[in-house]
């Protein structure tokens, strides 16, 4: 009998071109997405050295992080200026770089074009087995779907195009084992917040976290991408879920997913793709579903989280010397006192989006919060963006735009918008957002803007009161 | 990359500790399209002092840096070497360095040169009035005076670093291994190329 392996591990050894003698592989990789802020000066390598990209068939480019959520086209279908000259020069850069180098790009005004992280799993590009890298660390969030995804720098992105390979060392293995039920109103991102609480930002360095469990399982593949995606919050570079049936039926007819006798023969072959019985994990988490709680952050860390019900923690609280004195910088950056309950705290700027929470579902969780309601009068803007142009049409197709915009809601064209302050989309400094992004960083969504993240369900439950508000009182604990 | 076998030149005597990434090319940079041009914008914030010695004309186009501690901390941005790389710098010297600045300076061709505080100190001396000779084959540093200090070098950076072979470039010489492997997956899998080209 063969040992009992992790699901890690075999896609791992699925993907070994080459082992070298200090255990460094060469290792395959299957998909590689590209964006306009990480790929400018790989291609800028390639051109130097004359060398062509070896699979672009393998590689996908679309833009995300530059562009403005608003219209990109006049009436006339002229393209509309982008006020910041160096996001432009991103933008056009990958523009030119992606035919010229023969990879498929879906532009600024395709309804395919969205958050990388949103586009890959919508077009069937993801699938499970594969190794899949972008030049941006919440590549983790491919995993949801089986694949062994994670994040690379430009040097990489470069070898990569160029052959289609990494050199890379194999990371330790963390089990997060969550059985039971979530309760109402408690979601994939309270599921997630909870895990990075518990381990920490560092917890998972060096670690490939699989998450295990009822309470994962259970969960939809958007809920899924949503947990993966937060995986690098916990400090690993990569998450994974043992694809299963409600894998394959998100991906079945996805327009790059196989089709017809090639589709039965990758089922067959995805389906061997799970944790053997017995097999071993370099650590292990395990919580009950029960214990999850609608959670948001109070500080500038994505472990600083409390559950909506309770105060802001006291940093002499914190074991730790040098996390009290974080904990400390991180209420005077916040404006919070000790003590404060969290749903006292008013929030002026509402951020529905990002590559953690701008999916069909999300918006659907956010849309039966505010139906019927208006937002409150003290927030100052409150945006929903969707993750791709599909995720756009489809949401219209459902008259979920009429449910945001009749409550208050700008409806924006997708992007990746507030979760950074790299585009027109920013909260001012000193002013507060409740936020389903997955960084809370100081000046991450604009200089001095406080950031508290939180599900989409919740962020619309703080529009609708002003403050961070437990959904669950304002929709009833049966929603 | 050009291969760098010697380098012999003034230096420019920085001697700070803990240069981080940040101060040798700011966030503000970070937004350009390619890795030349970016000399312009290295060690700005320490620029703003009339008396730095990056502006002075003793050491205009030095291709040699001396730093203190831990060299290249902070953030893990690449532009840092690239930055280095576009104002002529080839060999940085420095007590210690961040792992992640050095591997991105090996990548692009820097040498990273780690000797005691001491060395440091009396190269930083000697930088004032005269150039500094490095010579990667012999794994050493020496001055017109007769110093001569050794260091350690990874044997794979070295050898890519004296033959001017970036990781690209090596995996490129030898593909076969990825041929085969290309070959056997596209019979075993051939439903792993997307559906759509
Ligand atoms: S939405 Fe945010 S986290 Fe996701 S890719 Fe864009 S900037 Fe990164």
């Amino acid at each position: 009998m063969t040992q009992p392996t992790t699901l890690y591990q075999k896609i791992w050894d699925a993907h070994v071109v080459e082992r070298r003698d200090d255990g460094t592989c060469l290792i395959y990789i299957d998909r590689h997405l590209i964006h306009e802020v990480t790929s400018p000066q790989a291609f800028e390598g390639l051109r130097i050295a004359g060398r062509k990209v070896r699979r672009p068939d393998l590689t996908l480019a679309v833009p995300d992080h530059n562009l403005p959520t608003t219209a990109r086209r006049d009436a006339a279908g002229n393209r509309i200026p982008i006020a910041d000259p160096e996001g432009a020069g991103q933008l056009a850069a990958l523009e030119r770089n992606a035919p010229e180098f023969g990879i498929r790009y879906f532009g600024d005004a395709d309804p395919e074009q969205g958050i990388v992280h949103v586009v890959g799993p919508e077009q069937g590009f993801t699938l499970p087995g594969t190794t899949l890298v972008c030049g941006d660390s919440h590549t983790a969030a491919h995993g949801a779907l089986g694949a062994l995804a994670f994040g690379i720098g430009t040097s990489e992105v470069e070898h990569v195009l160029a052959t289609q390979t990494l050199l890379l060392k194999q990371s330790k293995t963390m089990e997060v084992r969550v059985d039971g039920e979530l309760g109402p109103g408690v979601t994939a991102k309270d599921l997630i917040l909870e895990v990075i609480r518990r381990i920490g930002t560092a917890g998972g360095t060096g670690h490939v976290i699989e998450y295990r469990g009822s309470a994962f399982r259970d969960l939809s593949i958007e809920g899924r991408l949503t947990v993966s995606n937060m995986s690098i919050e916990g400090g690993a570079r990569a998450g994974l879920f043992a694809p299963d049936e409600k894998t394959f039926a998100y991906l079945k007819g996805r327009p790059m997913a196989p089709q017809g006798a090639a589709w039965d023969a990758a089922v067959a072959y995805w389906k061997t793709l799970v944790t053997d019985e017995g097999a071993v994990f370099d650590t292990s988490v395990v919580f009950d579903a029960s214990e999850v709680v609608p959670n948001v952050t109070w500080g500038t860390s994505p472990e600083d989280v409390v559950p909506i019900t309770g105060v802001v923690p006291a940093p002499e609280s914190f074991a730790d010397p040098s996390k009290q004195a974080a904990a400390k910088a991180a209420l005077d950056y916040m404006g919070l006192t000790v003590g404060q309950r969290m749903e006292d705290v008013p929030v002026e700027h509402i951020f529905i989006g990002s590559c953690t929470n701008s999916r069909i579902e999300d918006l659907r969780a956010a849309a039966a919060v505010l139906k019927g309601r208006k937002i409150a009068g003290t927030i100052r803007q409150a945006l929903v963006v969707p993750g791709s142009g599909l995720v756009k049409r489809q949401a219209e197709a459902e008259g979920l735009d009429r449910i945001f915009t009749e409550s208050g809601f700008e409806w924006r064209e997708p992007g990746c918008s507030m979760c950074l302050g790299m585009n027109p989309d920013r909260v001012p400094a000193g002013e507060r957002c409740a936020s389903t992004s997955n960084r809370n960083f100081m000046g991450r969504q604009g200089p001095g803007a406080r950031t508290h993240l939180v599900s989409p369900a919740m962020a619309a439950a703080a529009a609708i009161t002003g403050h961070l508000t437990d959904v669950r009182e304002l929709v009833g604990e049966t929603a | 990359m050009e291969p760098l076998k010697t380098v012999e030149g003034r230096a420019y005597p920085l001697g700070t500790k803990n240069v981080d990434t940040d101060m040798v090319i700011a966030a503000k940079w970070l937004k350009t399209i390619s890795r030349v041009g970016l000399g312009k914008g290295a060690f700005e914030a320490l620029r703003a002092d009339p008396d730095n010695v990056f502006d002075d004309p003793t050491y205009a186009g030095s291709p040699i840096l001396i730093a203190g501690d831990n060299f290249g901390c902070g953030s893990s941005r690449e532009h840092a070497a690239w930055a280095l790389i576009d104002m002529g710098v080839r060999v940085v010297i420095a007590p210690s360095f961040s792992d992640i600045f050095a591997s991105n300076a090996f990548k692009n061709g820097i040498l990273t040169v780690a000797v005691p505080q001491e060395a440091v100190d009396r190269l930083m001396e000697v930088a004032k009035t005269d150039p500094i000779h490095v010579d990667l084959e012999a794994q050493s540093v020496t001055t017109p005076f007769q110093d001569r200090f050794s260091f350690e070098i990874d044997p794979f950076r070295k050898s890519c670093l004296l033959g001017g072979l970036d990781e690209v470039g090596l995996t490129l010489g030898n593909t076969s291994g990825i041929e085969q492997y290309e070959q056997k997956r596209a019979a075993d899998q051939p439903w792993l190329v997307p559906a759509v080209a």
